[in-house]
């Protein structure tokens, strides 16, 4: 078993204020690694750490431990923040797909690195799409508008749009949130299908879909990782009481 | 014990009266303003639309439009006919019938001829100061709304700008007259007298002087850009907030730098906005005299802005006729007489059907964009 991502101490903070406490954690290249816990306890922060997009937020920063990927702390000073997230990819929790169409969301990335061979986009593209388990139904409509497909669908569009870079790792936060049940059960298959070829950190609200489509789950409270262990080890074993009241639903 | 019998009143409801004054004053104010902008325009249309339209075919007079302005000569010949002609005609009527063949003449300065200087001058000084503000205006807005970190010494700049659109257009005016026509850096090889500083720059004798652009089509054009930049930066800023921050997430998750982020996922979607923000801009552009009378605008000229001039430079920095400013003078300067009727009530027409056309096309954009842009 071989590990992608290693968190060592992980402290951070927005405006002075602790979101993350201590938090280390190793983890695996082509698995699902479900982050759970109640809401604001600090898993979308640490979901996104792993690509640096909370750079963006003014005052956000790291105070202390390390992430790692393959080894490279990520937070170096002289690190290609473009070249990071072109090789970890992100779905996000409300579907943004671009105001352009399917074709051109899918491309984005290619056309962002200069790739301008029609053949070659095409080619991503379908591929993309394929992966995404998005191609045989928008297949006859490439050039219209994203928008007009329904949610479930414009959801796998940013799957596919966040795969065309052909990451390495695969960050989703709460991908199903905004979704009704059967485009969530879509989405989890294609979470199924991906771990094959990428390695997936997953935020979920919803328990029974960390059971289904997760290898290792890590239960977070208050900023701090409280366990994390295989899936059913967790949710049937738990050792912490914490663990056990949140998964049995007696809180949060 | 409730009494279900309670529910229904005696007599008209309460406050029946009180009601009904308020409603009738409200729609009285309501209705009056409706009523003095149906006057004003009413009044325009009806003295101008006679001086614009015609009655047989192609049913507008061109030659207002398109002929320059010149002054008027009014005069009978021997028979007593009265003639009203502009002086190129004039000139070629004396010509042919000799001076002595002319009565009673009067000359009414700037009511002869058509508008096409004022209208031609005021096109090129809208079109000049929207490309300077939209420059400048959306730049400041990008690094304000991405870039720029939200601390208090930001919240004062854009304070500062939006203080600066309650600024009176005249203020703007000997603004535009104190730099760019009297200080604002050109590079020449003989600085005038007036400079108030040289500069050599080693090439040749060209030097840097500080002698402004004197009052010139492109001092105009900055001055009345200064006068917009606030409405453009406010109106770009909100365009550009108005992109969901889930489009500059996913932009930059894919590995966009900011600047990539920013030409491709915040400002073509945030164009459309900034754009029709800015035709009412131009309405303002197009319509204010007091900023150009000190910078550009000069009352009468003989040639269009493109003749007699040896390049765009040359005719940056001749000085134009404009609309609003050729209302004022044939108000303010000249006698009023049926003769100047003709140029007076035409030119104003015209001006309010130019700047109704601009408000309509912004009105109609707007609402064809917000429905096709949607997120």
């Amino acid at each position: 078993m071989k590990t992608a991502i290693q968190i060592k101490n992980l402290n951070f903070a927005y405006s002075g204020k602790q979101v993350l406490h201590d938090v280390t954690m190793d983890i695996t290249a082509r698995q699902v690694t479900a982050f759970i816990g109640p809401s604001g306890c600090g898993k979308s922060t640490l979901i996104r750490c792993i690509n640096r997009i909370n750079d963006r937020i003014p005052g956000a920063e790291v105070t202390g431990g390390s992430v790692e990927v393959h080894s490279i702390d990520i937070n170096r000073k002289d690190i290609d923040l473009q070249e990071l997230r072109r090789r970890i990819g992100m779905v996000f929790q409300k579907y943004n797909p671009f105001p352009k169409s399917i074709y051109e969301n899918v491309a984005f990335s290619s056309r962002l690195a200069g790739l301008t061979k029609r053949a070659e986009l095409d080619e991503i593209v379908e591929n993309a799409l394929k992966s995404s388990a998005l191609w045989e139904e928008v297949k006859d409509r490439l050039h219209a508008s994203a928008f007009g497909l329904s949610g479930g669908q414009q959801q796998r569009l940013c799957i596919a749009r966040a795969i065309a870079n052909q990451p390495e790792i695969l960050l989703m936060d709460e991908p199903c949130a905004a979704l009704d049940p059967l485009a969530t059960l879509k989405i989890e298959e294609l979470i199924s299908e991906l771990k094959k070829q990428y390695t997936i950190v997953i935020v979920t609200h919803n328990m029974s879909q960390a059971t289904r489509c997760s290898d290792m789950t890590a239960f977070m409270y208050l900023g701090k990782l409280i366990e994390y262990g295989p899936t059913m080890d967790v949710f049937e074993r738990p050792q912490d009481p914490q663990t056990e009241a949140y998964v049995t639903g007696t809180f949060g | 014990m409730f009494d279900p019998e309670t529910l229904i009143r005696k007599g008209l409801p309460k406050g029946h009266f009180k009601d009904r004054i308020v409603r009738t004053l409200l729609s009285g104010v309501t209705y009056s303003i409706v009523l003095i902008a149906a006057l004003l325009f009413g009044k325009i249309v009806v003295d101008g639309a006679p001086v614009l339209f015609k009655a047989e075919a192609p049913f507008v007079d061109l030659e207002f439009l398109t002929a320059k302005n010149e002054t008027l000569h009014v005069f009978d010949d021997e028979k007593g006919n009265r003639y009203q002609l502009p002086a190129s005609q004039y000139s070629a009527y004396v010509v042919k019938n000799g001076a002595e063949a002319i009565f009673n003449e009067q000359t009414y300065s700037y009511s002869g001829g058509g508008i096409i200087g004022p209208i031609a001058g005021t096109a090129l000084l809208t079109i000049g100061s929207m490309m300077l503000a939209l420059f400048f205006g959306v730049s400041a807005a990008i690094y304000l709304s991405e870039y720029a970190k939200q601390s208090p010494f930001i919240h004062a700049v854009r304070l500062a700008i939006l203080n600066l659109a309650g600024i009176p257009s005249i203020v703007f005016g000997l603004f535009g007259f104190s730099v760019f026509v009297l200080i604002v850096p050109v590079i020449t090889q003989d600085p005038s007298d007036r400079s108030i500083l040289t500069i050599p720059l080693m090439i040749s004798d060209y030097v840097i002087s500080f002698q402004g652009w004197s009052s010139s089509l492109m001092a105009g054009c900055a001055t009345l850009a200064c006068m917009i930049l606030p409405v453009i930066i406010t109106a770009s800023e909100e365009s550009l907030r108005a992109v969901p921050q889930g489009f500059r997430d996913a932009s930059l998750a894919m590995g966009a730098t900011r600047w990539q982020t920013i030409r491709k996922c915040v400002l073509p979607f945030s164009l459309p906005g900034i754009l029709t923000s800015s035709l009412l801009a131009i309405t303002r552009v197009a319509g204010e005299t007091a900023p150009i009378m000190f910078t550009a605008a000069v009352a009468a000229k003989d040639d269009l802005p493109w003749e007699g001039v040896d390049g765009p430079l040359d005719v940056l920095s001749s000085q134009v006729q404009a609309l609003p400013y050729h209302i004022y003078t044939l108000a303010a300067r000249i006698p009023n007489s049926e003769y100047t009727q003709r140029a007076q009530y035409g030119s104003v027409f015209v001006f309010l059907v130019l700047v109704a056309i601009l408000s309509l096309g912004s009105v109609i954009l707007r609402s064809k964009l917000r429905s096709k842009l949607k997120w």
